[in-house]
């Protein structure tokens, strides 16, 4: 699909958004007609047939749970990419947006209804992939470009750890098919392996979905455009962990270190997100540590492992999908049509936006727990299972209602400060009324609120797929009950105190703010995005001193280490293989005539290499070319001595046409360096020599030779059997190596002819 | 006679080597040269060298006698080697005089750059 865009939108111009939103919204329906559909205990397993690699098979699995994230990620999907139609209008390099975020939508449906764990893993990658060039599509910003990079390093490198995890697990279930695990009722707890995994599992876990102590990345990603940033951080991108820790529930969850790091991490995260949104002054920051916040929030509620605690984390997530996909999409109606996002400076909008304001304000009762939306009840389900938690609730309780007070202070806040008119405050001017604004554009914010309140209004909608979802991730059939009122209970007491407290906190939000100011500055000095920066800075800065030092770029230094390590290789196989040290075999008679031939050559040898005189040492180096050529000629390779001598001939007459222009030798090395290449010469010659010796010159009476030698005349029509070898039997290679004695002759041709020096004179 | 052979081939080998790790680039040259001519002979030894009848045919004869000829393999494949060492050390001294006269200089440590002038 996503390929298609850059097509698409030179076809339909600037209607591209609005068809494309078509595409999920399709799928949308298609997936609403298989939630009413789907019976209690079932989930349908769809096999496309295709095969990724031969063991990974790519079929999708249609269940509750993957319902539910398919259903906000499509619909969601389908909102923002018509809210981006306008959002991006004035945008350059919309093609490339619509390319990446269709593709990003594509991977994140996969990613939610794959049922390979392999496959699972590589739509995991793609959203990663496909994010970073959304995060970062305003490159030519340097904070942008950082920011996606790290929010790409983090999770690629949490990407690499759930790999490692997945094929763990699928060693250890026997199959990578989660519809297949889930049958034959696999858990792994008590395996050896399960800490390795887990570990991994929380680090993709915590760099996907931002969670303490990986949280940074998280606000840096706000330089996103914002419809990116209303669908990564509602829906997709951040909850893709969640829907891990879903996934993986029934195989691994319920341990102590399960239920003890998830919820203290979770916990954390919530606490700190929901704290560090209230120093912030630019709406998007502060949803987005808000959403860190949420993010928290769901995994602690995922560590606790109850029924009433995943009900209400997936809850949770519809919820927080709602409210923080309108909440952004508002952010940016906000932005494009008075300039700024800072909460200092808008006021009044409520009269003059009023739809907007409206649908925001809905948002905003829903992010804080007030009925009748679906917040609420996601909030009284969240304090549920932490009351149902005796062991945790001591924890869990204070820090889930002081993160919630937060978040009802936060609301009243963006409510006072940007719909009403405070005091003192001017009223910002539009860029054009709302009225005239595309309905596509408002559509966004305003269907999501109206879903949040309708759902909030009808819970009973959703306990269908809950309990399908629920069956599948805790093994049990639940049923589920959703209603906004529960009587006065415990719970009901708790919402109460925390809308209480919030309206206080909001009340104090001036020594409140400033506090938070404080310890945020702090804080700041452990600023982690500049610290994971360092971090990588000084990563590359060591990879780059080790690189320097081990590629050097001396050509003889390679060769020494080449030649040392390989002489003393070989020397301790030799030494270690039995027989003689200095073998024996039959040699054949002694020619002194050849000795004699080869002592004069050595002396040539050692003369040419010790010479001063350029000539010397080529006619030195022709004595040894010759001598070579007679000692072929001895032991009856004639067409050897021929071709050698006449070889021999034409290197010389080369080199003493080139060395005319070639410099004088001079001693350019110490002797200490001199004696050390000597002593690692020696070792070399030595070695070969050994070599040599050892190898017992092992004729293995090669039936190739013999075959040539009898077909020689009888199939090539010739009585030398090395030239019909050359011509004939392996003639393809005497072509070769004509070839390259032509290339050798066309290079050395335009070598001479070439001039680099006439760019010069021109 | 093997084992003087393979002493002078070792030789070959220590002068090569020795060559090769010099600073001068027409050293290196030489170097180069020195290797081949060795390892032709490594091939050449290979072979076998008690049977050392040319390999021929005689006439009036249909079939060599593989007990006598000098096993005719290894000679097909140094001849190929050899003649591809002229293409290499004719290539390599012409890229070496082009060098030279671009540059002035036969150090190896001066070409750090490929852009030098």
């Amino acid at each position: 699909m996503g390929f298609l865009a850059p097509f698409l939108r030179k076809l339909l111009k600037s209607y591209t958004g609005r068809i494309m939103a078509l595409f999920p919204f399709g799928l949308f329906a298609v997936l609403s007609y298989l939630f009413f559909l789907l019976p209690d205990e079932t989930a349908h397993l769809v096999d496309t047939g295709l095969k990724l690699l031969p063991e990974i098979s790519l079929s999708f699995r249609f269940d509750g749970l993957s319902l539910i994230f398919g259903l906000m990620v499509s619909g969601i999907g389908g909102l923002v990419l018509g809210y981006s139609s306008f959002y991006m209008a004035h945008y350059s390099g919309r093609s490339k947006f619509y390319f990446f975020l269709v593709l990003f939508m594509g991977s994140m449906l996969g990613l939610v209804f794959a049922d390979n764990l392999i496959a699972f893993f590589i739509f995991w990658e793609l959203t990663s992939i496909t994010s970073f060039f959304l995060i970062g599509f305003e490159h030519e910003n340097e904070k942008t470009r950082q920011a996606a990079l790290q929010a790409l390093l983090l999770t690629a490198f949490g990407g690499l750890c759930l790999l490692f995890a997945v094929i763990m697990i699928g060693n250890m279930a026997g199959t990578y098919s989660l519809t297949n695990i889930y049958q034959q009722g696999f858990r792994f707890g008590a395996h050896s392996n399960y800490y390795l995994v887990f570990v991994l599992i929380f680090v993709a876990v915590a760099t996907k979905s931002a969670q303490f102590p990986f949280h940074f990345w998280l606000p840096g990603a706000m330089h996103a455009p914002t419809p990116v940033s209303a669908y990564l951080h509602s829906a997709t991108m951040v909850n893709a962990g969640i829907f891990l820790l879903l996934r993986l529930n029934p195989i691994m969850g319920g341990t102590i270190i399960w239920k003890t790091i998830f919820v203290i991490t979770g916990g954390i995260t919530m606490f700190i997100g929901a704290f560090y949104s209230m120093g912030q002054k630019d709406l998007k920051r502060i949803l987005a540590f808000t959403t860190i916040s949420a993010l928290g929030t769901m995994v602690l509620l995922i560590g606790m492992n109850s029924t009433a605690s995943i009900q209400a984390a997936l809850i949770f997530f519809i919820v927080h999908g709602l409210y923080k996909g309108g909440l952004f999409m508002m952010t940016g109606i906000i932005d494009k049509n008075t300039g700024t996002r800072d909460i200092a400076r808008l006021a009044g909008l409520l009269k003059k936006m009023p739809v907007t304001s409206i649908a925001a304000i809905l948002s905003l009762l829903s992010m804080s727990g007030i009925p009748p939306m679906l917040g609420f009840i996601g909030k009284e389900l969240i304090y549920d299972a932490k009351i149902q938690m005796p062991e945790l609730s001591w924890l869990v309780i204070p820090l889930g209602v002081a993160s919630n007070m937060i978040m009802v202070a936060i609301s009243l806040l963006i409510f006072y400060e940007i719909f009403l008119q405070p005091k003192g405050k001017q009223t910002v001017a539009l860029k054009q009324p709302e009225k005239t604004l595309p309905g596509n554009f408002l559509a966004g914010p305003v269907t999501l609120a109206l879903v949040g309140l309708t759902l909030g209004l009808f819970p009973g909608w959703l306990e269908n797929i809950m309990s399908n979802a629920l069956y599948f991730i805790q093994g049990e059939i639940v049923d589920v009950h959703l209603s906004l009122w529960h009587g006065f209970n415990k719970v009901l007491i708790l919402s109460i105190f925390t809308v209480a407290m919030g309206i206080v906190i909001f009340l104090f939000r001036k020594p409140i703010g400033s506090l938070v100011q404080v310890i945020i500055r702090w804080t700041d000095q452990y600023y982690l995005p500049e610290r994971f920066n360092q971090l990588i800075k000084n990563y590359l800065h060591l990879a780059g001193r080790q690189t320097n030092r081990i590629q050097h770029g001396y050509h003889r230094y390679y060769l020494i280490t080449f030649f040392t390590i390989t002489f003393a290789l070989v020397m301790y196989q030799l030494a270690t293989l039995k027989g003689d040290w200095i073998p024996i075999y039959e040699t054949s008679p002694i020619k002194w005539h050849v000795v004699m031939v080869l002592t004069f050559s050595m002396l040539a040898v050692l003369f040419a290499v010790f010479t001063r005189s350029r000539i010397s040492a080529i006619i030195a180096l022709g004595v040894l070319g010759y001598g070579i050529s007679i000692l072929y000629m001895f032991y009856g390779a004639v067409d050897l001595a021929i071709t050698q001598f006449l070889v021999e001939t034409v290197i010389m007459v080369i080199f003493v046409m080139v060395i005319y222009h070639l410099p004088l030798f001079a001693t350019l090395s110490s002797t200490k360096t001199r004696i050390r290449d000597g002593l690692i010469a020696i070792g070399v010659g030595v070695m070969v020599a050994f070599l040599l010796l050892k190898a017992r010159f092992i004729n293995l009476e090669p039936p190739i030779s013999d075959y040539f030698a009898q077909n020689s005349l009888l199939k090539g029509h010739g009585r030398n059997i090395v030239n019909v070898i050359l011509v004939d039997f392996r003639a393809l290679d005497t072509l070769g190596e004509i070839t390259v004695l032509a290339l050798a002759a066309a290079g050395v041709f335009t070598l001479l002819r070439l001039d680099i020096n006439r760019k010069d004179k021109h | 006679m093997e084992f003087i052979i393979a002493i002078f081939i070792g030789l070959l080998y220590a002068c090569g080597v020795y060559l090769l790790l010099r600073r001068s680039i027409v050293k290196l040259i030489l170097g180069v040269l020195i290797l081949s001519n060795a390892t032709n002979l490594i091939i050449f030894l290979s072979g076998g060298i008690q049977r050392n009848e040319i390999s021929f045919i005689p006439e009036g004869s249909e079939v060599a006698n593989p007990e006598v000829i000098l096993d005719p393999l290894p000679q097909a494949l140094i001849l190929t080697a050899i003649v591809i060492g002229l293409g290499i050390a004719a290539y390599i001294l012409a890229l070496k005089y082009k060098y030279f006269e671009k540059t002035g200089t036969h150090d190896l440590d001066q070409l750090s750059k490929t852009d030098q002038k």
